[in-house]
């Protein structure tokens, strides 16, 4: 498979299981490249949103769950790093859009800071709000309406504001479940285009689900199939000249 | 032809049948209504006229000032301030020990859902729920009035307190179960400390109805008292020292039953009793409909 030198995270042999006995995610190994967008697909339950939520240790608030192999970040074991680290270096971006509902526009943005109690003088706080929302596009659409509550935006907006809140704590890596599942199509562009002018400073991890959306964006690919890593390529080869039957009846849309 | 005429015959039946157990239904309602309005109906002709400044500033009458006025024809004097102090020292102690603990209680009910502490937490919090009050009183009775050798305002809080902390702790885990489990894992996602989370996220994001189960918990133990009888006992003044006897209205009323010379005092402070908790429970009821969870 791909060999990546020097990736910025590493899976080795990763497994997860929900019910002891059945992996839903099984020994996969893979690196990930710095600052470049990587697409995991596969057909619904394969296991990418298990995959990705192992990275930022998500899998912990849930005391069923079992997880065995490493998962590297910048060649350090995220095991042996304080979990509330791993997140603030690995940020998340969930599939539903979950502004915190009780926070305005501006205080979401800043939440990362304000919840891990790092305070920060009123300018730090506009210029992290404002580099923030600009950098997802929302900036002249919600500038006279900082104060209101995250949850009166549409869907769209609300996405990109959950982007916001997670790229301002400038995380190394970000995380993406299917971010634009719930979007219009236009929402959808937009941010797509986004994430092409982010991948400049962050590195990205997106599942989706949307064969064309890999193809427009993702330098590398990633084709799951029941818990299994199947094929990881770069993009453009991948959706080429696949190299496993099952991802070239994935990608002519035979299953999933 | 038969099959079709007993089909017919069995739906007019059955159309009977369903206005039949309406219009009981709507009967029913209605006789549970008649006592409601009855009992506000008579607590407000026979108090309204009692209620006047005095009866906010001054204390309980006495035995003597009520025949004394009752011979004169007048209002027999005086009013209830001992009881609205009393009651209100003890319902704020009582809140203030009930809503910490209750409220963490609910947070671990709601965070461990599963397992067998929090099973036999949730039971134990059932029990207490449908404990008499006078058993929480009596054992109050034991646990602070007897070790400080005194009736006092501290211990009919914490008999109150105990009656409030059901109703506190499940509320705030109904609440915070109705919050999506997306709202933990995004301020997770951010690197936010468990504590954190909890208290900047998911409480503010229940906070409706916390607040409603706080209140409805309120004017629960409002009007409570059995358990105070053993516990705060009863006081003739106005008296803010917590750790001696004091009144409450509630108490004031049990004293009007008692002395037939003041029995015209128990309406007045019924009525007062019954727009307190009114007032209470309409508040619950916006907020709980201002702050619904989207
Ligand atoms: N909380 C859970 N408890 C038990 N099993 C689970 C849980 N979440 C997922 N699974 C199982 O793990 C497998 C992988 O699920 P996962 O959510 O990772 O799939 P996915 O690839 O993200 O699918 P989708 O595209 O539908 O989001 C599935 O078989 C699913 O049934
Ligand atoms: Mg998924």
């Amino acid at each position: 498979m791909l060999h990546i030198d020097n990736p910025i995270l590493e899976f080795k042999d990763v497994s997860v299981s929900y019910t002891p006995g059945k992996n839903a995610v099984n020994q996969v190994s893979a690196s990930i490249e710095r600052n470049k967008i990587t697409a995991i697909m596969g057909p619904s339950g394969c296991g990418k949103s298990t995959l990705l939520r192992a990275v930022n240790r998500m899998h912990e608030l849930y005391p069923d769950i079992r997880i065995t192999g490493e998962i590297l970040i910048d060649n350090q074991n995220i095991l042996t790093m304080n979990p509330m680290e791993v997140r603030r270096i690995a940020g998340m971006v969930f599939q539903r859009p979950n502004p915190f509902p009780t926070m305005s526009i501006y205080e979401n943005v800043i939440a990362g800071y304000s919840l891990n109690g790092i305070r920060l003088s009123k300018k730090e706080k506009d210029e992290l709000v404002e580099t923030n929302l600009k950098n997802v596009g929302l900036w002249d659409e919600v500038k006279d309406a900082l104060l209101k509550k995250g949850t009166f935006l549409s869907g769209g907006q609300q996405q990109r504001l959950c982007i916001a809140r997670a790229l301002a704590l400038k995380p190394e890596v970000l995380l993406m479940d299917e971010p634009t599942s719930a979007l219009d199509p236009i929402a959808t562009n937009r941010i797509e285009e986004l994430l092409l002018e982010l991948k400049k400073d962050y590195t990205i991890v997106i599942v989706t689900h949307n064969m064309g959306q890999a193809a427009r964006i993702s330098d590398y690919s990633m084709f799951m199939y029941l818990g299994q890593l199947v094929e990881y390529d770069e993009t453009q080869v991948m959706f080429t000249n696949p190299a496993d039957s099952r991802t070239e009846e994935y990608l002519s849309g035979q299953f999933g | 032809m038969i099959p079709d005429k007993s089909r017919s015959s069995s739906v007019s039946f059955r159309i009977f049948k369903d206005r039949f157990f309406y219009v009981c239904v709507c009967l029913m309602a209605s006789l549970t209504a008649i006592p409601l309005i009855w009992i506000i109906w008579e607590v407000l002709k026979k108090g309204y006229r009692q209620i006047n400044l005095s009866f906010f500033t001054e204390v309980a009458p006495t035995t003597l000032e009520a025949i004394k006025a009752k011979n004169a024809g007048d209002l027999i004097p005086g009013g209830i301030a001992n009881g609205i102090t009393g009651t209100l020292i003890m319902v704020v102690i009582a809140s203030l020990i009930a809503i910490p603990i209750g409220i963490l209680g609910g947070v671990y009910l709601s965070e461990h859902r599963n397992n067998r502490f929090s099973s036999l937490i949730r039971s134990l919090t059932d029990l207490l729920q449908g404990t008499p009050s006078i058993v929480v009183g009596i054992i109050v009775y034991f646990w602070v009035v007897k070790p400080l050798s005194s009736y006092s305002a501290v211990a009919g809080s914490v008999a109150l307190a105990i009656m409030m902390l059901p109703l506190i702790i499940r509320s705030t885990e109904e609440t915070l179960k109705m919050l999506p489990g997306t709202l933990k894992e995004a301020g997770l996602a951010l690197g936010a400390s468990y504590t954190s989370v909890v208290l900047r996220v998911l409480i503010p994001s229940a906070f409706g109805g916390l607040f409603t189960g706080i209140l409805l918990a309120v004017s629960r133990v409002t009007g409570e008292t059995a358990p105070l009888m053993l516990t705060a006992l009863g006081a003739s003044a106005v008296n803010w020292d917590i750790t001696r006897p004091t009144s409450s209205v509630s108490l004031l009323i049990w004293q009007f039953y008692n002395d037939p010379n003041l029995v015209d005092m128990i309406w007045s402070s019924s009525l007062f009793l019954l727009v307190l908790i009114l007032i209470l429970n309409i508040i619950a009821k916006s907020v709980a409909n201002k702050w619904r969870i989207q």
